[in-house]
């Protein structure tokens, strides 16, 4: 018969990695089942209510993604895409984060950088693949030129609004502190607007995507959105779904890394206060 | 010696619809070295105004402001301002980084400008608290290191908007006298604005009571004689209190009038 004490030290043993299980099912645990139901309710979906090839079910979808993964395919289709989205991003993000500095502590660079802030953000990157191709051909140029494009209105725009939200007092109390103004700009303003620039870049990243799909369905000889293209003109249907499925995943992926980056690296830079 | 002259200052604000407003009008006093002066007066009545002409941030339409001699053409670091919000704190900077702030601007070295920051919130309370990001900080501790961030640049005075305004009486309280102590311990020239009657007694070492607004000027000063700690229950603080509620009485009945 165990004595209290053993029977405590046993619960304690068995109490540790079940601790650790709960702490990981309540992180991460939701995101799972959510995405267990997603599939399910899709493999019901595809084969009791539509019914049709047109809408394959995910085992299919899988097996395929599967062949493309064994023979090469999607990785070279998927690491297109992934390269042009960061070579756009990165470069727009650079160009649009000094703009919006600028913009936003000057007056007058603001009102002579408006006309083509405000003018062209209301062009859509989509609307622009056609001059793109004709300026710079359907090679890597004309996509990287469209997502620059696309990334940066919306940090330029968001980078501008951060620095004209700054509190009049957090720039008072450095210059009483004997602050002059270029360290006013990097030691106030620049991190002061730090949430303001990553929100502006995490939406930059998603209008990437919807752009870079278009761009490949249009004018391209390899990227996810090609794929998509070839699936619609050789009737690959499952092909045009492990498409769409690594859109989402990758999406999705990208998206966490970043808010992850955001929590790991600029916590501190919360807008809170 | 005065450290601070206000020669009939006024200032005069413009509204969009092209509408002025007369916030002072003929200011003048006089602040001495060391010397801790309450600016009292009702609410809307420019007590700001004067403080933000004194820190650099206005310019008087009338009259001057001398500091020192010269005069005040913009803020600087003699004139450390305690804001009464706690917006002015870098939220992304810990409560030490915040107080050596103005260290790291003159380029101290990193060791020397730690001490003299520990110094610091050690002296305002907030040993212990100093890896500490300001979200994570009450009200009251907010304030602390505001009031240490100016301390450990060594200003020549301090210019105080308020800055136990928005804490519960406990804690604002508390801070009185803390702040008491402190000046006793530095003696820095401290101009400190209250609509707080019983603040003023507590603190001042002279009361400026302003008159209510607009065209705002100083009413009267009273010099509070009243050595070592100040207690709200004794005669002479009383007296004092009494005095000073006597002088803003009508001028809080004017205020509220006007408003209506």
């Amino acid at each position: 018969m165990p004595t209290p004490d053993t029977a405590t030290h046993r619960s304690a043993l068995i109490g540790a990695p079940g601790r650790a299980a709960r702490r990981l099912w309540s992180a991460y645990g939701g995101y799972a089942l959510g995405f267990v139901s997603l599939f399910l309710i899709w493999q019901w979906a595809s084969l009791y209510l539509v019914s049709s090839v047109l809408f394959p079910p995910p085992t299919i979808v899988f097996r395929k993604a599967l062949v493309l993964v064994r023979n090469g395919v999607l990785l070279e289709h998927l690491s297109a895409s992934l390269q042009r989205i960061l070579a756009g991003f990165i470069a727009g993000s650079l160009l649009g984060v000094p703009i919006g500095l600028a913009m936003g502590s000057f007056r007058p660079v603001r009102k002579l950088l408006e006309p083509y802030t405000e003018f062209l953000r209301f062009i859509p990157s989509v609307a622009m693949i056609t001059v793109a191709v004709i300026w710079f051909g359907i090679g890597e140029a004309s996509k990287i030129f469209l997502i620059i494009y696309t990334t940066i209105f919306i940090v330029i725009l968001n980078t501008a609004a951060g620095v004209s939200a700054i509190a009049p007092n957090k720039i008072r109390a450095a210059q009483s502190l004997g602050a002059t103004r270029a360290q006013i700009f990097f030691h106030v303003a620049l991190p002061a607007t730090v949430p303001y620039i990553l929100t502006g870049m995490r939406l930059a990243m998603a209008n990437s995507f919807t752009t870079i799909v278009a761009a490949e369905l249009i004018a391209a000889n390899d990227g996810l959105g090609k794929m998509l293209w070839d699936g619609r003109l050789f009737m690959l249907v499952d092909e045009i779904f492990v498409s769409l499925v690594t859109l989402g995943l990758l999406g999705f992926v990208t998206d966490r890394m970043f808010r992850w980056s955001i929590y790991t690296f600029a916590g501190k830079y919360s807008p809170a206060t | 010696m005065s450290l601070v002259s206000f020669d009939d200052v006024g200032k005069t604000y413009r509204s969009l619809q092209g509408v002025d407003y007369q916030a002072v009008e003929h200011f003048s006093v006089e602040i001495e070295v060391g010397e801790f002066f309450c600016l009292l007066g009702p609410s809307g009545c420019g007590k700001t105004t004067v403080l933000k002409m004194l820190a650099g941030f206005e310019a008087p339409t009338s009259g001057q402001i001398l500091m020192g001699g010269r005069p005040v053409t913009g803020a600087g670091r003699d004139r450390a301002v305690v804001f009464q919000g706690d917006d002015s704190l870098y939220g992304w900077l810990t409560a030490i980084e915040n107080v050596e702030f103005g260290l790291r601007l003159r380029h101290v070295g990193k060791a020397e400008r730690r001490e003299r920051a520990m110094h610091y919130l050690k002296l305002v309370g907030l040993g212990g608290q100093e890896q500490k990001y300001p979200a994570e900080l009450s009200g009251g501790m907010k304030q602390r290191i505001q009031i240490a961030r100016v301390l450990a640049n060594e200003p020549q005075m301090l210019l105080m908007d308020e800055p136990f305004a928005a804490l519960d009486a406990q804690t604002r309280s508390l801070m009185q006298l803390e702040l008491a102590n402190i000046w006793q311990a530095t003696r820095t020239t401290v101009l400190f604005i209250t609509h707080d009657i019983d603040e003023a007694v507590t603190l001042g070492k002279r009361i400026g009571v302003m008159e209510a607004g607009p065209r705002s000027r100083v009413k009267g000063v009273v010099e509070v004689a009243l050595d070592g700690a100040r207690r709200r229950t004794d005669d002479p603080f009383l007296r004092y209190y009494k005095q000073v509620y006597e002088m803003i009485r009508d001028e809080v009945a004017k205020s509220i009038a006007r408003a209506d």
